[in-house]
């Protein structure tokens, strides 16, 4: 196995660990589906979280973003909820949002619109609870230079903080903006899918926590069944603006080990829209790069060849 | 119940999953109305005029589940030719004396089945030396006293099972609910016609034979100056639908802690015994004949009182209670009225109450208006607070916002204050009880750090101290604590054994085994019960609240997992899960029902559940005349804690403000009550003090209805949340909510400052402007409101003003609960410090034209 093989860096891995470098009886690659139609918002997964893996508090601080004052993933926010009100016209099922939209607090100002539709179900409060992707091509992984990002047998990806030397290439190599430096600390953290627990056949903290089975825990495969399934069943029921997302192992990180299921455009819950692992071109910049240098050697060569003229 | 109950959510998201319908209704879009089919906002405090339409909806449209309202609740009882309705007497039902503000129930009573019945009833009169009718269980203070069961009435009464007499309980429910129509649910709650509509066909349409409809709630309807009638209307429209007693229906009370339900069955109020026995009254119980003989040998269950009040007093004093002594009935204490809560803060305030023990409550943040009870702290000798954190309430004396205005001065502060560690629920082993009546078991799984120590022991220790100090006195007045019967084992710390409190609790026959259930119970001496409907829960000397066998090892109802009181019936009244004859009202809903050849033909109830009803009692079976006790009930009187076996629709007594409920509004409201000309609850329970000026209703100083809420990140008074950094960064500042409506008429800029005002006190926080809260449209005006998560005080990582200072104290008469809801006005930018915001306040209070000589009236109807 190379490094510069094409098929490790982009495209379709069904064996994410074997072709890490695990045997072929490495465990099944274990994953999170979380199904925000089932989400309360209750946070539990946050607070579970930073319990088991003692996680340092993300500071204080009121938002004003609804109900969300941890506001992103990063260091210190491992599982973090996403809320977000849509109202009005908004709140009808998105068709083409090419940008987080919901309306401004204050856009109602007059309160007729509401006041005389109330309860009419044209107020949508969508929460989320999100989490590293741990993708079948991870950039961070890719990029690390000392090692301290692995692949497990589970097929996650763990950060090693004694071995992270805080040079911080992951953090613009994640195309999902999860991985970050602890300011105070220098070095980077995100989820390891509690690799601690996986390891002695528990529950990653989050999905134990969580009361209505927002967050699910098991093995990808099928974890993926289980969502294909779920998406049916809205469908069946109307919700149209059901969708899985990260679920596709075609796409632009090879599928997501934890994915979800969302019920408006990624964008509305911060969510990149296309996500591309960016070592997606190293295979080929590696190519270019080897061409061109043939060509100037070979330039320099003929250079030479006719200066003997 | 996602935001304050999300771990008992996730049953409505399975619910939800198998295909129920949501519908929540609530002032604010919550979490919970995120994941709902519907969300229908309300304005808070006016539930009775929603629900109610909701009744005269189900009434005047023949919706009623027929043939069970017929045969299991008083809709036939014909009620006595004096009673008056609001219909009659706008407002007010008969027997108000304006006076006192209490009513006398007397004309609400069914009519006996004959003159026969009347005789005997007044020769028993006599024979105790009263005039007829005396009996005070409807008087305040005994109605949570009914927590197992109504109250008891004379007679089961004559019944037109046509339902057509107009006297009949069906046509007084009908005529009395008239008035609540589509059209005033849209001008007192703010609620459309159309979604009335929605979901008032999807109420009747998912009840009946074939399905059943639960509902939930928690202090948005308890907590009003007519919460109880909110909740009696919800049993209503539940009754008139079938949905009692039976799978899939009920109604749950989410409870606010993890035990609250087990802290009124074996109680911390005043009022109430261990199963809800009457404290005893100084002024009528001098005897255990007395005490006893209101309930004694009526219909039912409840009939066996004196069983359960004796094997009480034998579990508290032993050997020490015979049939000489009363059983030590003249050991128990006695109340010379009321006692409640916020009654002993202002005692406190006014010097007749000199020591208070605060335990696991944080009532200078948590009660409503804060500043009364400080005012009252400030005024003890002595205070005990035990908490897990150094909490508001044990340093007032130092922080709190009077100190700021200069309204207290800690120099003059008397009160000698006790902090005390307390053990959390990991650090000591016991019982909770939930919404279901379920005893749930958990071990302890560390000990204690420090000097922290579990209520249990603490109070033993206290106790035994105190024993020791007084040993060897023969002073009378000692007995009660020397001849307790205390001698449990303890561990290596000192910290008693609960199971050995448990089984105590349990019961124990005169071989000192565990009892099985509370049928044993004798009124001799010969056994001991400290709580009479949680016998069983030890029955074979084992804990059986500690059981945990999942529900995939066993059936649905999962009768093994925890126990249910009383006598591990997971579902109360599941009589009534069957028809009349026994057999289920449908296959989908079969839960209990009659297998007459069961026994060897001698017939007996069978079900997953243990049936709620005497096992071998047969449906065709009619107590002989005379019957007493459980001998009275016949085969198809499904509640059997009640005296006539009936579901109440109409209470001919116990409940304090009325026999139907009627919608009053809040004590301060912008809104003039459309139903009636009575405007507010005229039974509801004032605090006269001068720190508790009630807003006048409709006035333009005090626009803005306003309701505090819980988040789901927080607990309750902060005490265990605002002092943890991974709660605390979740919900990291008190805030407010507004409707953009209501920002734009006061200028108020999302998470900027405001000022919240009422004639009590002015507080700040930031605001969140959300579509979140409605404006409400009431016929031709809105009416806006303001929410405020009170978890907020002065101590701990996050920290900000107190939201319940801004609540008054108007009680419910039932159990003198506050109403949370009231006006305010809001402004933007921060509140002034130090004296000015006493002037501030008090400039508000000379504008609004507050009556300070009658501060407590609010000026609506006096």
């Amino acid at each position: 196995m190379s490094i510069f093989s094409e098929r490790s860096l982009w495209g379709r891995l069904d064996d994410v660990q074997h072709d890490a470098g695990y045997d072929e009886d490495h465990p099944p690659r274990m994953g999170f589906f979380t199904d925000t139609s089932v989400c309360i918002g209750c946070k539990a997964c946050e607070v579970a979280c930073k319990e088991w893996n003692d996680v340092p508090d993300d500071g204080y601080l009121l938002t004003g973003m609804s109900y969300d004052n941890t506001q992103a993933l990063g260091a210190s926010t491992w599982r973090h909820v996403a809320f977000v009100e849509k109202s009005g016209a908004g709140a009808a099922p998105a068709v083409d949002l090419g940008m987080p939209s919901f309306d401004l607090p204050g856009a109602h100002p007059h309160g007729e619109d509401q006041a005389t539709e109330s309860g009419d179900g044209a107020l949508r409060w969508l929460m989320s609870s999100d989490v590293c992707k741990h993708c079948t091509h991870a950039g961070c992984l890719d990029v690390c230079p000392t090692g301290a990002l692995f692949r497990t047998e589970f097929g996650t990806v763990v950060v090693q903080p004694d071995v992270c030397n805080g040079c911080g290439y992951c953090v613009s190599a994640c195309p999902y903006g999860v991985i970050d430096l602890r300011k105070d600390d220098g070095r980077a953290f995100k989820c390891t899918l509690c690799y601690d627990r996986l390891k002695e056949g528990q529950t990653p903290a989050c999905a134990q926590a969580c009361p209505t089975e927002s967050i699910q825990f098991g093995e990808l495969s099928e974890l993926r069944e289980r969502a294909d399934r779920r998406l049916e069943e809205l469908h069946e029921k109307g919700v149209d603006v059901a969708r899985l997302y990260g679920r596709d192992p075609e796409d632009g990180v090879g599928g997501d080990g934890a994915f979800f299921l969302l019920l408006d455009e990624p964008e509305v819950y911060g969510l990149p829209p296309d996500p591309v692992v960016p070592t997606r071109d190293i295979g080929s910049v590696w190519k270019h790069v080897g061409i061109a240098a043939a060509t100037l050697f070979g330039v320099g060569v003929a250079s030479f060849v006719g200066r003997r003229k | 119940m996602a935001e304050a109950h999300p771990v008992g959510f996730q049953w409505v998201m399975e619910a939800k999953r198998r295909g129920a319908t949501i519908i929540h209704v609530d002032p604010r879009f919550t979490r919970t109305s995120a994941v709902s089919d519907v969300h229908v906002p309300i304005r808070a405090g006016s539930d009775i005029a929603w629900l109610g339409a909701l009744v005269n909806y189900v009434l005047s449209n023949d919706l009623d589940f027929r043939e069970y309202v017929v045969a299991y609740t008083n809709a036939a009882n014909i009620i006595e030719g004096r009673f008056q309705d609001t219909e009659d007497l706008d407002g007010l039902f008969s027997g108000f004396d304006p006076e006192t503000g209490h009513y006398d129930p007397t004309s609400w009573a069914y009519q006996p089945d004959s003159a026969q019945q009347v005789e005997d009833d007044a020769e028993r009169d006599r024979a105790y030396g009263d005039t007829p009718g005396s009996q005070e269980s409807h008087q305040s203070a005994r109605s949570e006293s009914h927590g197992s069961g109504g109250a008891p009435v004379r007679w089961k009464g004559r019944r037109d099972e046509t339902l057509q007499d107009p006297s009949c309980v069906f046509q007084i429910l009908k005529r009395h609910f008239a008035r609540y129509t589509p059209e005033m649910v849209q001008e007192v709650c703010g609620i459309g016609p159309e979604q009335f509509q929605r979901v008032a066909e999807a109420l009747t349409r998912n009840s009946g034979r074939d399905r059943t409809t639960a509902f939930c709630y928690a202090v948005g309807w308890t907590h009003h100056s007519t919460g109880a009638q909110m909740i009696r209307t919800a049993s209503i429209l539940q009754l008139l639908l079938g949905n009692i007693g039976r799978p899939g229906g009920g109604i749950m009370a989410l409870r606010g802690h993890a035990s609250i339900q087990g802290s009124t069955d074996i109680p911390t109020l005043f009022n109430i015994l261990p199963g809800y026995l009457p404290m005893p009254t100084a002024s009528q119980h001098q005897s255990l004949d007395e005490w006893v003989r209101d309930d004694e040998g009526k219909a039912g269950f409840w009939g066996n009182v004196r069983s359960y009040a004796v094997s009480l007093l034998k579990s508290y004093w032993g050997d020490a209670a015979t049939p000489e002594n009363d059983f030590c009935f003249d050991y128990l204490p006695r109340i010379t009225g009321d006692h409640s809560t916020y009654t002993t803060v202002k005692s406190m305030i006014e010097g007749s109450c000199k020591g208070y023990f605060v335990v696991g409550e944080n009532p200078t943040v948590g009660s409503s208006n804060g500043k009364m009870q400080r005012l009252g702290l400030a005024n003890l000798d002595w205070l005990v607070v035990r908490d897990l954190q150094m909490i508001e309430t044990a340093t007032f004396w130092k922080d709190s916002p009077e100190i700021e205005t200069g309204e207290l001065v800690t120099e003059e502060i008397g009160t000698e204050v006790f902090f005390l560690p307390a053990a959390t629920h990991v650090e000591k082993s016991g019982s909770f009880t939930q919404t279901q009546r379920m005893l749930q078991w958990r071990d302890k799984a560390v000990d204690p750090p420090g000097d922290a120590r579990s209520e249990l022991q603490f109070y033993y220790d206290l106790g035994q101290r105190i024993r020791r100090k007084l040993a060897g006195s023969t002073d009378e007045m000692d007995r009660p604590l020397l001849d307790l019967a205390w001698d449990y084992p303890t561990d290596d710390e000192g910290d008693p054994e609960g199971e050995a409190v448990l089984k105590e609790i349990n019961g124990t026959g005169p071989d000192g085994a565990a009892l099985a259930s509370y049928t044993e119970l004798k009124d001799d001496g010969s056994t001991a019960c400290g709580c009479w409907i949680y016998c069983g829960v030890y029955a074979d000397e084992v804990n059986l609240a500690r059981r945990r066998k999942p529900h995939w090892d066993q059936d649905w109802v999962a009768s093994e997992w925890g126990w249910v009181w009383p006598a591990n019936r997971r579902q109360l009244y599941n009589r009534a899960s069957a028809a009349p004859d026994g057999s289920p009202w449908s296959e989908r809903k079969a839960y209990i029902q009659w297998d007459a050849d069961a026994d060897d033909g001698k017939g007996k109830w069978v079900g997953p559940d243990v049936p709620d009803f005497i096992a071998d009692r047969a449906p065709d079976y009619v107590p002989p005349e005379g019957a007493k006790g459980p001998d009275a009930i016949g085969g198809q009187d499904p509640f059997i804690m009640q005296t006539d076996g009936k579901g109440w629709l109409f209470a001919p007594l116990g409940v304090a403000d009325g026999p139907m409920p009627a919608h009053y509004e809040p004590p301060e409201s912008p809104v003039r009550n459309p139903l009636y000309g009575q405007q507010n609850n005229p039974s509801r329970r004032k605090v006269d003090h001068p720190a508790n000026p009630i807003n006048p209703s409709f006035s333009e100083i005090f626009p803005y209805v306003f309701t505090t809420y819980r988040l789901t990140e927080h607990h309750t008074a902060g005490g265990m949340s605002r002092t943890l950094p991974y709660l605390t960064e979740l919900q990291p500042e008190p805030f407010c909510e507004v409707s953009p409506r209501l920002a734009a008429e006061r200028g108020l800029t999302h998470g900027d400052w405001v000022t919240i005002v009422t004639a009590r006190a002015a507080i700040e926080a930031k605001v969140l402007v959300t579509d979140r809260m409605r404006s409400l449209r009431l016929g031709d005006r809105f009416v806006e409101q303001v929410g405020l998560p009170y978890h907020w005080g002065g101590n701990g990582l996050t920290t900000g003003d107190s939201p319940n200072d801004l609540v008054n104290l108007t009680l419910d008469p039932n159990v003198y609960i506050q109403d949370k809801v009231g006006t305010c006005d809001i402004r933007p930018g921060r509140r002034p410090r130090g004296p000015e915001l006493t002037a501030y306040v008090e400039a508000y209070r000379r504008r609004a034209g507050v009556d300070m000589a009658h501060p407590e009236d609010g000026g609506a109807d006096g």
